[in-house]
């Protein structure tokens, strides 16, 4: 993909439209269609284009490993944090009412709170995911030649790369 | 668009054919996908298919659910599909002569009752229908005064279902986790000592 | 009974995607296949599930000051989350089938059959 700088270059100039309708969708899930889920998807189809014509290695170093594997946690986290704080403000789990001065705009945050959490999983899971995909393309391709040749038993029992 | 506009009959009529049309579309998409053994092809199918069931999901008033569709299986899906058929295999092996008789008429069988089943159904867009009758009108009716965002899915997904979707998350965390395990740490830990894998690396240390 | 034919067409179409999908996980060995089956079976109860919530004339539940019927927006929450449910576990079952075929060589359902039996036969 070195050379095609169509490609690259639109690639380039499509990744931050994504990127903000995808921070669109994320907080503007409350008026119109939209929500963390979708938000999730298409911010992680902007990394997917780039890896796509950037390769993995340069994905890799936009996306470490070490940021997207905690954050598929830190979503989880964050929602069920949510609960945690409404119960030690006196709510029901996940009670959002009692998140702010008056109910509505307890509601309100919550729901923000609470569409993050999904989104930021959504993502980092649909990234750390493709990434693994392509990443054992260019890990896997060196046993691949074993594997193609001997398909017999002793792959299955003890994979005969010894 | 409201129901009592001078067009509305026209409207639902035009509603109905594309309806039909994008369901047949459907059907003879999914036939095509079984038929074929080009795995490429049909993954390109498949996305064919999610596309028609988003427009599908539009047709049907489920505008957020065919925002997903679109999304995720139009694009997530179809490009871990090719990334799967770049780690194995492009085509699907012929078959071996056996006509799958027993198969089909388990399907055609469990398929005609499944008709049969459906002929007690209300029908289509029946507004007296069980399922709006409960839950729902709460829904439609108090979710702007009590959660307060107009778009009632989000309201009802964060808010009046929260835990449902907490549950969700927690799935797809799963779900990506257990991706990670089966597909990168394997192929670190090979490169680093080659032999070595799970239990056998004691024997092969020897 | 044109009427009940149109009334109805909708489920008898997710019956046939869901039969078409079925057929495709019992009968075709290939495992990516059944992976595709599986996604065209996930897919007719999404419209299942739909079609069952949409009401005549109403809109998209989003409140609007000129609209005052509205489609039931209870499937819509259960299909929007199961569709991204449904993605991570596709994923999953596509992660497995990378891996037998590391192991196996193979992508087909009678040749892997056939490895383990060998397999066994050593032990």
């Amino acid at each position: 993909m070195r050379l095609h700088s169509v490609l690259r270059t639109t690639t380039k100039l499509l990744m931050p439209p994504i990127m903000l309708f995808a921070l669109y969708v994320q907080f503007h899930g409350d008026y119109g269609p939209g929500g963390g889920f979708q938000a999730g998807v298409i911010f992680a189809v902007a990394f997917i284009l780039f890896t796509l014509i950037f390769g993995p290695v340069r994905a890799r170093r936009v996306a470490p490993a070490w940021v997207t594997t905690p954050l598929c946690a830190a979503g989880v986290l964050l929602y069920a944090g949510v609960g945690l704080v409404t119960m030690a403000l006196g709510g029901a789990y996940l009670d959002y009412d009692v998140l702010a001065h008056t109910p509505l705009h307890g509601q309100h945050l919550g729901i923000l709170l609470v569409e993050l959490g999904v989104g930021l999983t959504v993502w980092a899971v649909m990234v750390s995911i493709f990434l693994a995909f392509v990443g054992r393309d260019t890990g896997a391709l060196a046993d691949e030649a074993d594997t193609d040749t001997d398909t017999g038993a002793d792959t299955g029992a003890g994979d005969g790369h010894a | 668009m409201p129901a009592a506009a001078p067009g509305g009959r026209t409207d639902a009529a035009m509603e109905q054919i594309i309806d039909i049309v994008l369901l047949a579309f459907m059907v003879v998409v999914a036939i095509a996908m079984i038929r074929l053994r080009n795995l490429y092809a049909v993954v390109m199918l498949s996305g064919i298919y999610s596309l028609l069931s988003a427009s599908m999901f539009v047709v049907l008033d489920a505008v957020d659910v065919a925002f997903t569709e679109a999304a995720v299986g139009a694009g997530i899906a179809t490009v871990l599909m090719l990334g799967t058929l770049a780690l194995t295999f492009r085509e699907e092996r012929p078959p071996k002569r056996r006509t799958p008789l027993l198969p089909l008429a388990v399907v055609v069988v469990t398929g005609a009752a499944l008709v049969y089943g459906t002929l007690d159904m209300p029908h289509y867009g029946d507004p007296e229908a069980p399922i709006h009758q409960h839950v729902a009108p709460r829904y439609i009716a108090d979710s702007p005064l009590e959660v307060g965002p107009p778009n009632m899915v989000t309201s009802v997904l964060a808010s009046y279902r929260g835990y449902d979707t907490l549950g969700e998350t927690t799935v797809i965390f799963t779900a990506g986790i257990a991706v990670l395990v089966l597909l990168s740490g394997v192929t670190r830990r090979r490169q680093r000592r080659r032999p070595a894998r799970g239990d056998e690396s004691r024997e092969a240390r020897r | 009974m044109l009427e009940t034919v149109l009334g109805l067409y909708n489920y008898w179409i997710v019956i046939v995607l869901m039969m078409a999908g079925f057929y495709t996980v019992i009968v075709r060995g290939n495992l990516v296949k059944k992976v595709v089956g599986l996604n065209i079976f996930q897919t007719s109860v999404f419209l299942l599930y739909i079609t069952m919530g949409t009401v005549e004339g109403g809109t998209a539940p989003i409140v609007d000051a000129g609209a005052d019927l509205y489609t039931n927006p209870l499937p819509s929450v259960l299909i929007l989350t199961a569709i991204v449910v449904g993605i991570a576990t596709t994923a999953l079952g596509l992660a497995l089938t990378v891996r037998i075929r590391e192991s196996y060589g193979t992508l087909e359902e009678d040749e892997i059959i056939e490895i383990e039996d060998r397999m066994d036969g050593e032990v």
